[in-house]
């Protein structure tokens, strides 16, 4: 008993860990976490997946078999309280009873008898008459005594539930694991390269596994996953995805994702063709196929790869797809693309204090630009210009490490809603051909009238060379200069004239860029203002982006992939039936009271004796006796 | 023989008036009324739980006389409600009765007020041991009850005028189950009020229905938690609506019988003695409350283990929530076991089970905001 409450107070802390810790994450996640030395600890005492852990199982095998104990220890016991009256009592021992009373008999016999045990009846009391001496009746009835299966069901419940969880967890694969026979695969290897002792047949009696299906792909194996690597789990049929869908809500959020899924087996004439979706599995040969997750299934994409920092270049086409590689650049420079994802929607809350409705911004794509050394950098692009403050930008994030948050480069959109006005703007302020011609443009409207050609030519000459600073790494490498170059005391003000001669160059250096492209050229007004901030903003950004190419997604063709889950759970019967056992168990342990009466009729001594009990004493059992006493006196007298 | 038939106990077929049946026709004919016009928008199961719980509530009407006029009062004031809004929802702003009174905003708004005022009641009866106050505290009780049902039934009417596809039951994020935790508790301690006559612990009950009152208040003006927000995939199933239901029964009974044993562990250490009831009705609640809660807290735990096994694909994952869940049963049974079968009586079962409720409320609250898992339908 003490044991009892003790063990379900252990197995509740030890639950208590694998909820703190998140469990089944990668290694490396735990790695970076704890550090080295810890990880080995925690990794030793089974603490990424502590609810398959030995010591895990071991506190499980010692609560099924005390539990069996106490049933077989206690059920005979139970069973006989069960069935008996208790009919052995003796009026000296139901004088001892602290529920008891004596009534004095006043009627006949044989009537006040007749009373009682109609009145028993009554009250849904069984009861059993025994002769005594002298001519003495004992009655002795009872009723809930079923309260005591509630016993017996809750302890035989809790065995089945914990058998069946026992067959569908991977002891069989543990036990093998252990004799050598199998072991994980944690290298990523195409499915037919697994060797056979990481490959689990089909007759595996139990597993839960996963399956990625393109569309149009047809897979008969799932893989396991366990620990840091993962096991293979052949099926005795292949699954094969003709479309997935996903639906969205009016405000842009998922409303379905479906999967319709070709079953094609040996045995079957036909194929069978079934739409599944979240809440709504499949059942084939005793595997359930859910619909777990989505992702992207090999997407076709057509970029137009921007070099950053040489003015004069057109766009080049890139094609590729998602999971494929491709290649920029050549040389020492050359940068291996790796294409990692594609989304189609993205529900995001623009809005700057997190109060508006999220909205759907369109497709992006994930891809890694890696050099020569093995070097990656990560990058997510936005496909449409996104609204942010009521202007429009094209977004592309890059970070360095998984653990870091995207740093976005926010490149303003033209009128036309497109990126072509911030690259002629870029292209000519790279171009230091073009400088001269945007500092006589400023002298020309700004020096007007003045005719001093000697300060026209100074004003000219330093902002040539502004612009081939400022072309040379944005605002930052500026700052640079004017740190070395100017006193302390006046940065702040040549800094603030350079700005603005900065905005003036770029509002000029923006208008040639449109001419180049013949489109209509810039009026002065505040939103061109800020325009110009935010191109300048970008071009100084683009310093800091990790790479000369801007990848702009162009095209894409759309290819999903369903992720989809199978469970072979040869134990949930078990749980199930366990379940109801454990509900009757419990109501019928607390809701059934167990009740004894004994009736001593005494005619010689024209007495009545009424003793009551109960295994648990409570404020009911106090009330029911005061209110029988008081009947039974009124019976009997 | 005279007195034969006076200890004769009556069925209870045999207890029903004409009112009673009267009662459970209105609640049958209202079911086949929501069966006739909707029936194409249920399947098998949901059917079974509209005339399930259309026995159900003819059942628990005629054991308790008092919730059966509740049931019919909610269904009058929720049927009023629906004829304002004439199938438009902007008129929750704009007619007066729906915009101060039986809108659910409004509704649940009044259900916060009148949980606050009865609270402060209940307390001041206390202090004056004043049958009246408490009375009126009771009242005050029953009418927030009445308010808050009436403003889930029009919540759940509004998000079917938002989008046929967005309607659903309102128990599916934090901001309505914390709306039923309020109601289910305070339904459960009414209960036991007017059978054990109790009103001395109202103010200790409504302590932690207050506590929910104000993060209730706290979710609608910061989060704006209150906007209908249609349904994950996941949660698009007949589970939700008996799941969660039966999960909140038992959250709401540990609730209570936490807050008797705070009145048990005052009581016993000398403070409000005089005022409140014995310890031995103190002790009964608590088991009793405990009792109800355990019960349904198991069924409650199997309901969403067959719905993981639908949803999830396997009915157990050693989830946060599913593991928290495991715990407070483990927590409740040893408390059950140590009661039941040792015998054990007194103050160290009433700090269990007031411990028992931080547990609780890690489970039901701080899993959302600690821990991240498959069950993360209501963060915060």
């Amino acid at each position: 008993m003490r044991f009892a409450v003790s063990l379900l107070s252990v197995l509740g802390v030890a639950s208590v860990i694998g909820t703190v810790l998140k469990q089944n994450e990668p290694y490396e996640n735990y790695i970076v976490k704890f550090g080295q030395f810890w990880f080995a600890l925690f990794e030793y005492l089974g603490l990424y997946d502590v609810y398959h852990s030995v010591w895990f199982l071991v506190i499980l095998l010692f609560l099924v078999v005390s539990t069996s104990l106490c049933i077989y220890r206690n059920t005979p016991a139970m069973l006989k309280e069960w069935r008996t009256f208790k009919d052995h009592a003796t009026e000296k021992s139901l004088r001892a009873f602290s529920h008891q009373a004596t009534f004095n008999l006043s009627g006949d016999y044989a009537g006040t008898k007749q009373n009682l045990l109609q009145f028993l009846n009554a009250k849904g009391f069984k009861y059993k008459i025994k002769a005594q001496e002298g001519g003495s009746e004992l009655i002795a009835a009872k009723a809930g005594t079923h309260q005591r299966w509630g016993y017996i069901f809750t302890h035989v419940a809790m065995v089945v539930i914990l058998f069946g969880g026992l067959l569908d967890g991977n002891l069989p694969f543990k036990v093998q694991e252990m004799l050598g026979h199998k072991r994980i695969e944690t290298l990523d290897l195409p499915v037919s390269k697994v060797p056979a002792e990481s490959r689990m047949s089909v007759s595996n009696p139990s597993f839960r596994g996963n399956m990625t299906l393109s569309e149009g792909a047809t897979h008969n194996v799932a893989f396991l996953r366990v620990r840091d690597g993962y096991l293979v789990q052949e099926l005795p049929f292949a699954i094969g995805l003709k479309d997935f869908r996903i639906e969205h809500y009016a405000t842009g959020q998922p409303k379905s994702f479906e999967s319709d899924l070709v079953i094609f087996d040996p045995e079957l004439k036909e194929p069978i063709t079934k739409t599944i979706s979240v809440n709504h599995p499949l059942t084939y040969k005793g595997i359930a196929i859910y619909q777990s997750d989505f992702q992207d299934g090999g997407t076709g994409l057509k970029f137009n790869v921007w070099n950053l920092f040489s003015p004069g270049d057109k766009p080049r086409v890139l094609s590729g797809a998602i999971f494929d590689e491709g290649a920029l650049g050549e040389g020492d420079d050359l940068l291996r693309v790796e294409y990692n994802d594609f989304r189609k929607f993205n529900i995001i809350n623009m809005s700057p204090d997190g109060k508006g409705k999220p909205h759907n911004v369109g497709p992006n794509v994930t891809y890694k630009l890696r050099d020569n050394r093995g070097q990656a950098i990560e990058y997510v692009t936005y496909m449409q210009p996104m609204q942010i403050d009521g202007k429009f930008y094209f977004l592309s994030g890059m970070r360095e490490t998984v653990q870091e948050d995207f740093r976005y480069l926010r490149i303003p959109a033209d009128d036309d809603l497109s990126i072509d006005g911030f690259m002629g703007f870029r292209a000519v302020m790279l171009d230091a051909s073009k400088y001269q011609e945007i500092a006589k443009r400023i002298a020309k409207k700004s020096l007007e009238g003045s005719g001093n050609s000697e300060i026209k030519k100074q004003f000219e000459l330093s902002l040539v060379r502004l612009l081939t600073i400022f072309a040379q790494g944005g605002y930052s490498e500026v700052a640079k200069v004017i740190e070395q170059s100017v006193p302390e005391a006046e940065r702040e003000a040549s800094a603030t004239t350079y700005i603005k001669m900065v905005n003036i160059a770029a509002y000029e250096a923006y208008n040639m860029g449109l001419e180049l492209n013949k489109k209509p050229l810039l009026k002065n007004t505040s939103e061109t203002e800020a325009l110009m901030r935010d191109s300048l903003n970008a071009f100084s950004d683009m310093f800091f982006y990790g790479a000369p190419y801007y990848l702009q997604l162009n095209q894409f063709e759309h290819k999903e992939a369903s992720g989809l889950q199978l469970t072979k759970s040869p134990g949930q019967k078990w749980v199930y039936l366990g379940s109801v056992i454990l509900v009757l168990g419990i109501f019928s342990m607390m809701y059934i009271r167990e009740r004894r009466i004994w009736l001593y009729l005494k005619p010689s001594a024209n007495e009545v004796h009424f003793a009551m009990a109960s295994n648990r004493k409570n404020l009911d059992f106090e009330k029911e006796f005061s209110l029988y006493r008081e009947q039974l006196a009124g019976i009997v007298s | 023989m005279s007195n034969t038939l006076d200890y004769q106990q009556k069925t209870l077929l045999q207890r029903l008036n004409w009112q009673d049946w009267l009662y459970a026709f209105v609640v049958v004919a209202g079911s086949i009324f929501a069966f006739v016009k909707y029936a194409h928008y249920m399947d098998a199961y949901e059917v079974a739980f509209l005339f399930g719980a259309a026995a159900l509530f003819s059942y628990l009407g005629w054991q308790w006389k008092s919730l059966g006029k509740l049931v019919i009062i909610v269904g009058v004031l929720s049927i009023a409600s629906i004829a304002l809004y004439q199938g438009d929802q902007t008129r929750a702003t704009e007619v007066f009765f729906l915009k101060f009174l039986i809108s659910s905003q409004s509704a649940i708004m009044w259900m916060n007020v009148l949980f606050v005022l009865a609270m402060v009641t209940y307390w001041f009866a206390l202090y004056r041991r004043s049958a009246f106050t408490a009375n009126v505290a009771s009242a005050l009780t029953w009418v927030a009850v009445l308010f808050g049902f009436v403003g889930l039934m029009v919540r759940w009417y509004e998000s079917y005028l938002i989008g046929v596809d967005v309607g659903h039951i309102p128990v599916s994020n934090l901001y309505e189950v914390f709306v039923l935790f309020c109601l289910i508790t305070a339904l459960l301690y009414l209960h036991y009020e007017q059978k054990l006559n109790t009103k001395q612990l109202g103010g200790f009950v409504l302590l932690v229905i207050n506590a929910a009152v104000g993060f209730i208040l706290w979710y609608t003006f910061d989060r704006e938690a209150h906007s209908i927000q249609p349904l994950v995939p996941a949660l698009q199933s007949y589970w939700m609506k008996i799941h969660v239901p039966a999960n909140f029964v038992g959250y709401g009974a540990f609730s209570l019988a936490a807050m008797v044993a705070l009145a048990y562990l005052l009581s016993s250490k000398g403070v409000l003695t005089s005022r409140l009831p014995s310890l031995e009705v103190l002790d009964d609640l608590m088991y009793k409350s405990i009792a109800v809660g355990f019960a349904f807290f198991t069924i409650a735990t199997i309901l969403g283990a067959m719905w993981a096994a639908e949803a999830w694909g396997g009915y157990w994952s050693w989830d946060p929530k599913e593991t928290w869940a495991l715990i407070v049963w483990l927590n409740y049974a040893a408390w059950l076991h140590l009661r039941m079968v040792k015998g054990l009586r007194g103050p160290l079962l009433a700090w269990w089970s007031l411990i028992g409720l931080i547990i609780t409320t890690f489970a039901f609250l701080g899993v959302n905001m600690f821990l991240s898992g498959l069950h993360s339908y209501g963060t915060l």
